[in-house]
């Protein structure tokens, strides 16, 4: 990241050289810090309760519960973790986390459950279920992307969840596109 | 119906977790202090990244650059000012929410621009720092196809993004 700044300010100097508008650059930053600070103020009410919301879904076991309803669908993509009680524990809770828009919640599940996958794999290299479990992962599996629609909310957008079906075909069509390619990646050897 | 979405699951959470005997004040307040703690954790990031955004835009180069990559963009459909947001996303959360709130606030949370940014942030992830994190924890060296799936699995969402908020208005 500290390349991606340093270049960052390297483009906006050489831009501002070529057109001439060198006085705009200082001006610019100390608005752009101060509209930080703003954007997190605004932010901070609408985070805590979601996430306190999530807390409460987690500790009345609300959670668990969603995870288990997921369970047909991961003893299809994850056969090999789908026989073990732990790892598929660990699958459903982080799944069922994302799905609800819990990031902070999913990580430490799916680092679990990663980690079970290992021992049973007992290999250093990538299985192909955990690529799967990548791909759910980054692919963004959320019903309720909380913090956009807190982004919006605070934003002044005329209704913060009127996204929401966009963004439910995108993250379905992208998830799809995911699994797609890492079916193709895989190959035919080591199909399991 | 929307509109009681998150009202109705608000109480529907909090009705569940008293009927399960659970302290669910306690939790709340609990959850409350750890969303705190994410604001903390992100806010110098946001300080960071929205400077040089900032500066960025002042200096004309954002808008040469939409201006250089407009024909392509156009040929698949994305706005090309969303471009910083769809090349930051997979390798920081906190950077692409700067630059989708920048991008919102320049053009409106209602305009096309600012509701493509909103679904792009929302169904993506951070690609590079979620495999870092999980492999690396555990210390699965060789990530075979992961990355690349992950960023086919990026791109559609982008693509999809653009094209969905065109359609559903």
């Amino acid at each position: 990241m500290g390349g991606i700044w340093a270049g960052m300010l390297l483009i906006a100097i050489a831009a501002a050289l070529v057109r001439g508008n060198t006085a705009a650059l200082l001006p610019a930053a100390l608005e752009g810090a101060a509209a930080a600070v703003e954007l997190c103020v605004k932010l901070t009410g609408s985070l805590c309760l979601f996430g306190a919301l999530g807390k409460a879904m987690e500790q009345s076991g609300l959670m668990k519960k969603l995870g288990r309803l997921l369970r047909p669908i991961f003893r299809r993509l994850f056969p090999r973790t789908a026989d073990d009680e732990e790892a598929l524990g660990y699958l459903s809770a982080n799944v069922a986390a994302n799905v609800l828009g819990l990031g902070n919640a999913a990580t430490p599940m799916g680092i679990a459950a990663v980690k079970r996958m290992k021992a049973i794999s007992g290999s250093s290299t990538a299985s192909d279920e955990m690529c799967r479990l990548i791909v759910m992962n980054t692919a963004s599996i959320q019903l309720l992307p909380t913090t956009v629609a807190s982004l919006r909310a605070s934003l002044g957008a005329g209704s913060p969840l009127d996204i929401l079906p966009a963004v439910w075909i995108s993250s379905a069509l992208s998830l799809s596109a995911g699994l797609l390619a890492a079916r193709l990646f895989q190959g035919r050897k080591h199909r399991a | 119906m929307l509109d009681l979405l998150l009202p109705l699951w608000m109480l529907g959470v909090s009705l569940y977790a008293l009927a399960k005997k659970q302290d669910l004040y306690g939790a709340l307040l609990q959850g409350g202090k750890e969303g705190l703690k994410l604001i903390v954790s992100i806010a110098p990031a946001l300080v960071v990244l929205l400077t040089a955004v900032h500066m960025l835009r002042a200096s004309g180069a954002m808008e040469q650059l939409s201006l250089w990559l407009a024909p392509f963009c156009k040929a698949v459909g994305i706005p090309a000012e969303t471009l910083p947001l769809m090349l930051i996303r997979p390798f920081s959360g906190s950077a692409a929410l700067a630059v989708g709130a920048d991008l919102m606030q320049t053009y409106g949370t209602d305009s096309p621009i600012g509701r493509t940014a909103a679904v792009m942030l929302g169904s993506s992830e951070t690609t590079f720092y979620t495999i870092s994190v999980y492999f690396g924890s555990v210390g699965i060296k060789r990530t075979r196809y992961a990355i690349p799936a992950a960023l086919v699995a990026d791109l559609s969402g982008f693509l999809a993004a653009a094209l969905t908020t065109r359609l559903l208005g």
